[in-house]
């Protein structure tokens, strides 16, 4: 039990991700409403970012900037001192690229409320076999 | 269908929850993920590019390839975002003017006569019609600011965190100020469609182009070590340049794409009114 205890302390930020990714994927099966089903792939994006973002962490370290003195010359450079910068720059186009695919997403579920006057998805489903 | 996916949401998170045991304690610095590549860019990225921000050199130089698509893929949403809404030929629809001098609002139907362009009527939403003093004064005082924030964002980018993305999102988001304060045509006054639409095209082709410029110089794709063949620098802070410059055509970019796909949806592709 202990043993249990002291392995979700040591990872809790991943417990965290998982279950903040679950709420995203349940909202994207489960919601009937396609807005709502957006919002669930905005959290699921999320708990992605996160994940990468804290991979790159490492305790005691600063930021990805090299302190340096201008004309002083060069200085060892211990790598422990500054956080992975990798996760860091793949997040970064990712959030950019993300907030362009939400706004394809809603520019399409607009055009879907235009052409059937609802955004759920079973009323859809009902015009879809009407005609 | 809602207890399928209940299922489903379990067991996918019990399995995830079973494999964070693999996983590495949070802050390890001998994990995996930290110890192949990335102590490479820690070290060389001072030396061979002269840019101490690693996340900006690592973006733009040394995964100049990555950047450069996903910069595309932005370009693409905002074409797609004008293509699927945008909406050209103007229908004859009910609109609201305002008397600006005594405040007397009209309601002009369907072909009724529009007052011509002049500063004694001016045009009001439909769903808006109080006229907010102090929102739009604010604004008016917040935009320049943001603006010249977002340009430090941008040429700092170097040297604290920064860089193209972030700053064009800013500057993307002081014209959407605009468009909430004010309203969608004031902000389109400023910053036209086909301007809007140019520059979106214009940020990947700078992008693009200071690729192919370093092709024509005689070296390889995005190798901005010889672009100190034209530039008064050595081959260090040529890279150092070559990486400001991709950062200027991202920042160009990100910005007119943001401004696209907001007016767009907002005014669902009409660019009259809009939230």
């Amino acid at each position: 039990m202990t043993e249990a205890i002291s392995l979700i302390v040591a990872k809790y930020n991943y417990w965290l991700y998982i279950v903040l990714m679950m709420i995203g994927l349940y909202a994207m099966i489960a919601k009937n409403n396609l807005i709502k089903k957006l919002v669930g792939m905005n959290i699921f994006q999320t708990a992605i970012i996160l994940f990468y973002v804290s991979i790159g962490s490492k305790k005691g370290a600063t930021i990805p900037i090299i302190e340096h003195v201008q004309g002083a010359g060069e200085h060892a450079i211990k790598v422990a001192d500054y956080i992975n910068p990798l996760p860091h720059v793949l997040m970064l186009t990712a959030i950019v690229v993300s907030v362009s695919t939400f706004g394809v997403a809603l520019a399409l579920a607009l055009k879907i409320y235009q052409e059937y006057k609802t955004l759920e998805e079973d009323e859809i489903l009902m015009r879809l076999r009407e005609k | 269908m809602r207890l399928f996916g209940f299922i489903i949401v379990c067991l996918s998170g019990a399995l995830l929850l079973y494999a964070t045991q693999d996983f590495p304690p949070w802050g390890d610095p001998g994990s995996p993920a930290s110890t192949h590549v990335s102590p490479r860019y820690l070290e060389k990225s001072m030396e061979e590019t002269d840019v101490p921000n690693v996340v900006t050199s690592v973006l733009a130089d040394y995964r100049g390839f990555d950047t450069m698509f996903e910069t595309t893929v932005i370009f693409a949403a905002g074409m797609s975002c004008f293509i699927l809404l945008r909406i050209v030929r103007k229908e004859d629809e009910d609109r609201y003017y305002r008397h600006v001098s005594t405040g007397v609002t009209f309601h002009i139907k369907g072909k009724g006569r529009i007052p011509e362009r002049s500063g004694e009527f001016e045009r009001i939403d439909t769903m808006w019609t109080p006229y907010d003093l102090i929102i739009k004064t604010m604004a008016r005082f917040l935009v320049p600011f943001i603006q010249l924030f977002a340009l430090y964002v941008l040429a700092h980018g170097h040297e604290s965190p920064g860089g193209g993305f972030q700053g064009g999102v800013i500057m993307g988001a002081s014209f959407i100020v605009m468009a909430i304060a004010f309203d969608l045509r004031t902000a389109l006054n400023g910053f036209r469609e086909k301007v809007d639409g140019l520059l979106s095209a214009l940020g990947v082709f700078i992008y693009a182009g200071t690729g192919a410029l370093c092709l024509v110089l005689g070296g390889n794709f995005i190798d901005y070590k010889e672009l100190a063949k034209i530039l008064p620098v050595d081959q260090v802070e040529a890279r150092a340049y070559g990486i400001l410059s991709v950062e200027t055509g991202v920042f160009i970019a990100v910005m007119a794409v943001m401004v696209c796909i907001y007016i767009n949806i907002a005014s669902e592709g009409k660019h009259d009114e809009g939230l």
